[in-house]
């Protein structure tokens, strides 16, 4: 393999994998603020049981927060070490969001978090509450800028090429913060996120409530308050499930038709669509080549795509032949078509894995209606496959819209391969590909292993933040050691609420 | 002032910030190995940076994305030169901020002590390394006519580099040491002062060396000369009277002693720099200046107007936070 191919790998590998953190973290940021909120708005002893969830999903966030942070180190290091030419090619527009989600967004994540995760006890409870909703508006923002810079290599504006050194500088900031695919791809991209953490809820909760019903012999202690709890996440977590998956749905149809205006390549790719046809088909399944030979067999809904693509059923859509011949005579020659069997593969699969998600959602919500609780194998099951449905669509998805650009690393103005970095060797890549894909993959089975470990037991005990949370911290305010420097007091050493 | 030299202040700021913050929990980081003794005060240490390190780490991110936005070239270049040592970073950076998370998070003895190794690897290996990228731009690179690298291994790791990583952190590990003095109660402090007091001498004389080799090796006679010599004895001066403020028993004044040291070392760089972001060895017309790396006067402006709000708005609440937990913890706290 070329240093091209290798820096290309490394990219897909580490980023495919960043990004099974990162919905998960955007969603759960939230719903455990919202569930904090809960407890905080509640009286006890009701609200003993929000208190009990947030605690419980709150240390999965973290666990998954932890992980999600430090691998997105590699991809701001990334774009100078494997891809130093399209750095400087893009470096005047493509540098500003990438600061503006630093200084604005990652500042707010890691600061504030650090206060959640060490205010427990320490810190007045509202304040504490606080922290956690800031935390969740900062990986919103976050993700805001980072496809910001994404949304410009899929459709570049605000910009124009600088004829002395042939290099991309930004025109106007509004536009590449307003871009059409940004403005469509951000709620796309939220409503995906939030089937994530959804379904990590949602799923743990039936796990609990599942083998609670199974083996009541083995229910903790506290387990008739513990099911009534994992009851309430349940539903939680399934309609954040249905309502990102609703809202994936339009926004993705929405998406469609803003890719087709800009990317229509990618969008007949997508369908392995060479000849142009008015009515389009869209074929749920091909079993054949995908080469534009006569395939072996096609399920197909007629007209379909003409109106996923344009909104009409009747119009024409373009296809791979024609799209290359316009793009050779814009661009010269070249290859201009993506690999279709990725493109037209991942698209399905992301449709249907959160299709599938949404339905076994669906069917958690109807097993578990008023007060059921199932107790089959599949139950089990479905709890298992729930989380992974959703991180699926999302590296599909990922995969789709990357893999579908290509050859182009910015649409129309830089080629992949003219991207890469000039002075870097193979072996270097190839070491640190090495070195990435094998830390990577012991991340994730640390990260499911240890997300395993810590969802399994019951919720936890919280009396401590319980009686801090009444107190309304008034007397606890400095925390336990908080007057560690008062040598009077007969409380300053005693031990905090909470320590790592 | 021109635009892009504004942005060469603002991104030395942003060095010296990481440098500065992330220093000491890098150096307390150090200190989890061998000063403290048994999983408590190991906990203690932990804990007195735990509510913060992730914040200071973000400065590095900032610095970096500053950096690609301000100076693509600069960016560019130097990220895709330093390939072999950035990948050794995240690697380290990587493991260090799993560490403080999961260690907790396991039940064994054998668990934590795996873990406890990751945070002093972790911790070895950016503060060291992070020094001798910062004085491979005071020294320059050998850059071909296209500002790519063409050189070696050994154009990265000179005398004067691998001196600069030895100062980061060895000034880091003191930095540190006073972090703990004034952040913890009971015995820990008292060895902290100890250690602190001992780890004085030979912390002034790296930056007293490195310091000359910088005014007399890579500074540009003139003006350029004349302020990191300033930066430099600055440097020196404030790790001494942060040996006499340690060794009186104040401990907030010497760690503010080496805060300051730390930031006139890294003006002393950045300073030495100026008006060049990273020069060739090779030729001096090949190199990257503030001029020909910078980008254009829109996007600098655009950037200025976010920085003018956000950077002091980040300060305000990073110094909240210290100050929210200012208290000093010791074993008996760990619950």
């Amino acid at each position: 393999m070329d240093v091209l191919e290798l820096a290309r790998w490394q990219f897909g590998i580490t980023t495919v994998v960043h990004f099974f953190f990162v919905p998960f973290t955007i969603s759960m940021a939230f719903l455990v603020a919202i569930m904090q909120t809960i407890w905080m708005r509640a009286t006890p002893p009701r609200s003993t049981r929000w208190l009990r969830l947030t605690r419980f999903f709150g240390k999965l966030l973290l666990i998954n927060l932890a992980v999600g942070v430090v691998t997105g180190l590699v991809q701001e290091f990334q774009f100078g070490m494997n891809w130093s030419d399209f750095s400087r090619f893009v470096g005047d527009v493509f540098g500003a969001p990438l600061a503006m989600e630093a200084l604005l967004a990652f500042y707010l994540e890691s600061v504030f978090v650090g206060v959640w995760i060490f205010g427990w006890g320490r810190i007045p409870p509202k304040v504490h509450l606080a922290t956690i909703w800031v935390t969740a508006v900062g990986t919103l923002l976050s993700a805001y800028f980072i496809l910001a810079a994404n949304s410009f290599m899929q459709n570049p504006v605000g910009y124009e090429i600088d004829e002395a050194t042939g290099r991309a500088e930004m025109t106007d900031i509004w536009a590449i913060l307003t871009n059409k695919v940004l403005l469509i791809t951000f709620p796309h991209t939220i409503f995906a996120a939030l089937m994530v953490g959804g379904a990590v809820v949602g799923a743990v909760s039936m796990w609990h409530l599942v083998r609670g019903a199974r083996q009541p012999e083995l229910a903790e202690p506290d387990a008739s308050s513990d099911a009534g709890a994992f009851r309430t996440s349940l539903r939680i977590g399934a309609v954040a499930v249905l309502i990102g998956g609703v809202g994936v749905a339009v926004t993705g149809d929405t998406q469609g038709k803003v890719m087709t205006e800009v990317q229509p390549m990618k969008m007949a790719a997508a369908e392995a669509l060479y000849e142009s046809q008015q009515p389009a088909p869209f074929s749920l399944l091909t079993i054949g080549t995908l080469d534009g030979r006569e395939p072996v067999y096609q399920l197909e809904v007629p007209q379909l795509l003409s109106f996923l693509a344009t909104g009409s059923f009747d119009a024409e859509v373009e296809g791979i032949n024609d799209l290359q011949e316009q793009y050779t005579e814009q661009y010269g020659d070249g290859e201009y078509a993506p690999n279709i069997p990725v493109t037209y593969w991942t698209f399905r699969m992301m449709i249907t894995a959160g299709g599938l998600a949404a339905a076994v959602a669906l069917w958690l919500l109807w097993s578990t209606r008023r007060g059921r609780a199932p107790t089959s194998r599949w139950a089990l099951w479905a709890a298992a496959a729930l989380p992974v449905l959703p991180l699926a669509a999302n590296a599909f998805g990922w995969i789709f819209t990357e893999m579908g650009r290509q050859p182009w690393l910015v649409f129309g103005l830089l080629r992949t391969g003219a991207g890469v970095s000039p002075g870097v060797g193979a072996g270097t890549v190839a070491a640190s590909l090495a070195a990435f894909t094998v830390l990577y993959a012991g991340l994730c089975w640390l990260w499911v292993w240890l997300l395993l470990k810590h969802a399994r037991p019951g919720l936890p005990d919280v009396s401590a933040e319980a009686r801090w949370g009444e107190r309304g911290g008034s007397d606890d305010a400095s925390g336990g050691a908080g007057r560690a420097d008062d040598a009077d007091d007969a409380d300053a050493d005693r031990p905090l609420t909470f320590a790592y | 002032m021109e635009l892009a030299t504004v942005w060469f202040v603002l991104v030395a700021v942003l060095w010296i910030g990481y440098l500065a913050l992330e220093g000491f929990d890098f150096g307390v980081g150090l200190l989890t190995r061998r000063f403290a003794r048994g999983d408590t005060e190991r906990r203690v240490l932990i804990n007195i940076i735990g509510p913060v390190w992730d914040g200071n780490e973000v400065w590095v991110i900032t610095a970096v994305g500053a950096t690609f936005a301000a100076f693509p070239e600069w960016y560019a270049t130097a990220w895709s030169a330093y390939y072999l040592p950035l990948v050794l970073i995240l690697l380290a950076l990587i493991g260090r901020g799993l560490a403080f998370e999961y260690r907790a998070k396991g039940d064994t003895e054998r668990w934590r002590r795996r873990w406890d190794l990751v945070i002093f690897a972790g911790s070895l290996v950016p503060a060291f390394s992070w020094g001798v990228l910062l004085a491979g731009f005071a020294q320059g690179l050998p850059l071909d006519a296209n500002h790519d690298f063409a050189g070696a291994g050994n154009d990265i790791l000179t005398p004067y580099t691998l001196l600069g990583g030895v100062l980061t952190l060895t000034v880091s590990l003191l930095h540190g040491t006073h972090y703990v003095a004034v952040k913890t109660v009971g015995d820990i402090r008292t060895r902290a002062r100890r250690l602190a007091g001992r780890l004085a001498l030979p912390a002034a004389a790296v930056v007293a060396v490195f310091g000359g080799w910088t005014v007399l090796g890579y500074a540009d006679a003139g003006a350029s000369r004349w302020v990191t010599g300033v930066c430099a004895a600055a440097a020196v001066v404030a790790v001494a009277a942060g040996a006499v403020a340690n060794a009186r028993g104040r401990e907030g004044r010497a760690f503010a002693a080496t805060f300051t040291g730390v930031v006139a070392f890294g003006a002393m760089l950045f300073a030495s720099l100026y008006p060049d972001v990273l020069p060739s060895t090779l030729s001096a017309a090949d190199g990257l200046t503030v001029d020909n790396a910078s980008s254009s006067d829109y996007t600098l402006t655009v950037m200025t107007w976010v920085a003018v709000p956000f950077v002091p708005a980040v300060l305000a609440y990073q110094s909240w936070v210290y100050w929210t937990f200012r208290h000093r913890l010791g074993v008996q706290h760990i619950p």
